[in-house]
């Protein structure tokens, strides 16, 4: 018995302490991050905008796309789950509020989150894990370049930037898919779905879903180059890695989300 | 006297956990020649190596580098410092998603403000010095393993530095490759009397291109000297090493004992 509570004791310290020493990691990687992305180009005038913008093609440009059709199809989705219940209370008007408010508020940016988690989270754990495989970044090191300067801060801005954009898009695309569906399935009047969308939302709708995308963006990239940064062995490591990074960017995401929705419900 | 010593080394103390990796080490290397590091796999020459270049902080210990410790530097100062040196890494580590033109420019676009044409020429120029003219705009997997060595030599002098540092340049290249790179080695050194270090260990190219030998063993410096003392050093493992002997009794029996029935 004393074994017992002795391995449970040392279980539940084992893990308090790994956690703590994964928080010190993620914190030091954060201080540089914001450091490098929004110090230092002032401090040393060195604004990698080259490397930036071609990130910005890569995280933004390239997931136009994927993110509008899968935000076309929820947007339909959306409308038709709402017509089903409102049918009985003949208020088929107000899937427009629905479709808008929900779209905005909250789907919109989760959607472009986890899209983006999935494609431009895992691709930097991958890059730079296998950077770090290949001594690359000890090379970098050893040329006096901070590896967090060149590799991470122009993905952040990138991040930064693109991740509000293409939640614009998504909320764009998706409200037109729920207009798609009302006007045609539905019969709704293309005018009067289109005045009560401009009636349901507001201003603060839309606002509040891109500060939050801003904050996915930022988390995104930070899990992503802690999970890359972690790779000491080789290839398999970098695939664990990345698996890794769109796990946990999904999940802080979310957790996030609750947050902000939280903080929102009360505060706007 | 002529032998000064561009690198000094005292006491330098290296731990990973309880384990000890560098113990104690104490010793300096001349300036101006090729000093070989040497020793068995595992004996702790690629972790020296990273603390001379500043990657790693040892436990203890100080690092002389033109009579400023290395150790005690903070991030700023080491930068300062790497740009006077320059390292190529086993693998080469040249930047893949880069071509080799932007792969040497990288240091200087770094930390000189120059224009692009000027930058163009130091660039042509160094890879005319590894024998790599013509290959700019290749990436690095397009080029094979000796070529992208001197393409990493090429990026390592980029900055003219004071002193070269070479992790293994001979392992994975066949012994013609090599030996054109042993001979690249050697003319950095004649034409621009740099300081170079080279961990390896492979015969052949120690006793081609070496002046000065440092050898470790489990942790511990062995030797240091000129080539001729290792040649005909009466140093039992040295003797081994270059005969190459396969190491008899790695332990006694009581050892062995001891092994398998710890925890």
């Amino acid at each position: 018995m004393p074994y017992l509570v002795d391995s449970l004791i040392a279980l539940i310290g084992k893990k308090t302490l790994s956690l703590l020493a994964v928080l010190r990691d993620v914190s030091i990687l954060i201080n540089s991050v914001f450091y490098w992305t929004f110090i230092a180009p002032f401090t040393t005038g060195k604004l990698r905008i080259k490397s930036t913008v071609s990130e910005m093609v890569k995280v933004g440009y390239n997931s136009i796309p994927i993110v509008a059709v899968i935000s076309f199809f929820v947007g339909i989705i959306l409308a038709l789950q709402s017509a089903y219940q409102l049918k009985k209370v003949g208020a088929l008007i107000y899937i427009a509020n629905l479709v808008g408010v929900s779209l905005t508020r909250e789907l919109g940016p989760i959607l472009t989150a986890i899209i983006v988690a999935g494609r431009s989270g895992s691709a930097f754990a991958a890059e730079i894990g296998s950077m770090k495989a290949a001594e690359e970044v000890d090379a970098l090191k050893s040329m006096g370049i901070n590896p967090v300067s060149f590799l991470v801060s122009p993905k952040m801005l990138a991040m930064l930037i693109m991740v509000p954009c293409l939640t614009v898009i998504s909320d764009f695309v998706g409200i037109l898919g729920g207009f798609v569906l009302s006007v045609t399935v539905v019969n709704i009047h293309p005018q009067s779905y289109i005045q009560q969308t401009i009636n349901a939302l507001m201003v603060k709708d839309v606002i509040t879903g891109l500060v939050k995308a801003v904050a996915f963006g930022g988390i995104i990239t930070i899990v992503g180059a802690y999970q890359g940064f972690q790779v000491s062995g080789g290839a398999e490591e970098v695939g664990m890695r990345t698996t890794a990074s769109v796990v946990s960017s999904i999940f802080m995401v979310i957790l996030f989300d609750l947050f902000f929705t939280v903080l929102f419900y009360y505060f706007t | 006297m002529q032998n000064e010593s561009a690198i000094t080394i005292k006491n330098l103390i290296t731990r990973y956990g309880d384990k000890l990796i560098l113990k104690d080490l104490s010793f300096e290397i001349p300036r101006s020649k090729i000093t070989a590091i040497v020793g068995g796999s595992g004996c702790g020459k690629s972790t020296l190596l990273k603390h001379i270049i500043g990657l790693l902080k040892p436990a203890s210990g100080s690092i002389l580098v033109g009579g400023r410790d290395i150790v005690a530097m903070n991030e700023r100062e080491l930068n300062e410092f790497r740009r006077r040196i320059g390292v190529l890494f086993q693998g080469s580590a040249l930047l893949n998603s880069m071509t080799i033109e932007d792969n040497v420019a990288l240091p200087i676009r770094e930390h000189a403000r120059l224009n692009e044409a000027t930058i163009k020429i130091m660039v042509k120029m160094k890879l005319d010095l590894v024998g790599l003219s013509g290959f700019d705009d290749f990436f690095p997997a397009q080029l094979s393993g000796g070529m992208k060595k001197r393409a990493g030599i090429a990026r390592a002098m980029a900055l003219d530095p004071e002193m070269l540092f070479f992790d293994e340049p001979q392992a994975g290249l066949d012994p013609i490759t090599a030996a054109g790179l042993d001979e690249l080695i050697m003319k950095l050194r004649d034409i621009f009397k740099m300081t170079l270090v080279v961990v390896t260990h492979e015969l052949h190219s120690l006793f081609t291109i070496a002046d000065h030998i440092i050898m470790l063993d489990k942790g511990e410096l062995i030797f240091t000297g000129t080539v001729e003392q290792f040649k005909f050093s009466e140093h039992p493992k040295i003797k081994r090493f270059i005969s190459r002997q396969v190491e008899e009794d790695k332990y006694c029996p009581e050892d062995y004992f001891n092994i398998i029935t710890a925890d």
